[in-house]
């Protein structure tokens, strides 16, 4: 999936800065379809086969969460303390979904792949780099959980 | 027409993904967590069942719609850059509650402030190529 960040790159003209971007992006075109699948794919799911109900979380994590100060957890997909535009059009709230987004494209390239690529291609064709990038991936996941989510909120 | 099949293949990962609630951004909290079977119960079973479709994919040749038989180029041999590059992808991870494929299906679900983070994530892409001979690999 994360291979269609650099296409997008590609197709944005970023091979003038970088020969990381010149490349035939024309030949992705199938993997940029399964992105439009994905999206429609999202859009079907909750508007005809979903029945709202919450997502049934360990009671722990809520009150870990509601501690955190997170409220109606559970409710929805994502919680409005970072995604709802409330929250998003403020210094902080701008500030968390670009850092998070930049992070993920950064790092996914970087690693040569995502949770698909690595944690669920890679590990069933039993590749040793993705068992080290899924090792990361926990790091960094863990780091960002238990020490910085609780100094962000 | 010929790219028909590849927009079934996303619609049906996008549907499998917010029925299993694997793009939620709670799922992953409660997984880094370790408070629920939820996740490791999804992706454990996508590498197994990953696993031994490669295996039969491989013992029988398969070739693929295109005819050509279907190679997975084995991965480059190196620590430093899986390491390190998944480490950055985690933190972002765990703060955005999705990774590359979610970000798409959360903005088909009508959260469009997720354009923000996918936008953020182009741009994390195009610092990576520009900076990227001068990172360890």
């Amino acid at each position: 999936m994360s291979s269609n960040l650099r296409t997008l790159c590609s197709i944005g003209g970023a091979g003038k800065y970088a020969d990381f971007f010149r490349f035939d992006w024309k030949a992705q075109r199938w993997n940029l379809t399964v992105v439009l699948g994905a999206i429609i794919g999202g859009f079907i799911s909750v508007q005809f086969l979903s029945d709202g109900s919450e997502i049934v979380l360990n009671p722990e994590t809520i009150s870990d969460l509601n501690q955190l100060g997170f409220e109606n957890v559970g409710a929805t997909l994502l919680p409005s303390e970072i995604y709802a535009w409330d929250n998003v059009l403020s210094l902080k709230g701008m500030a968390i979904l670009i850092v998070a987004g930049f992070l993920v494209g950064f790092g996914t390239r970087y690693a040569g792949g995502c949770t698909s690529g690595h944690a669920i291609t890679g590990l069933s064709n039993l590749q040793l780099p993705s068992l080290i990038a899924v090792v990361g991936f926990f790091l960094g996941g863990l780091v960002m959980t238990h020490f910085l989510l609780p100094l962000i909120f | 027409m010929k790219l028909l099949k590849f927009l079934l293949v996303g619609i049906f990962f996008g549907i499998v993904l917010v029925k299993s609630e694997a793009v939620s951004w709670y799922r992953i909290y409660e997984m880094f967590k370790f408070q629920s079977f939820h996740m490791y119960g999804i992706i454990g079973s996508a590498v197994i069942l990953g696993a031994i479709s490669i295996w039969v994919l491989k013992k029988a040749k398969l070739k693929s719609t295109e005819g050509k038989e279907i190679y997975l180029p084995p991965k480059d041999k190196s620590f430093v850059r899986y390491i390190l590059g998944g480490s950055i992808f985690g933190l972002g991870w765990a703060l955005a509650g999705a990774c590359p494929g979610p970000m798409y299906i959360l903005l088909g679900t009508g959260v469009f402030s997720m354009l923000i983070v996918i936008g953020a994530a182009i741009l994390g892409t195009f610092a990576y190529g520009f900076v990227r001979s001068r990172l360890p690999h």
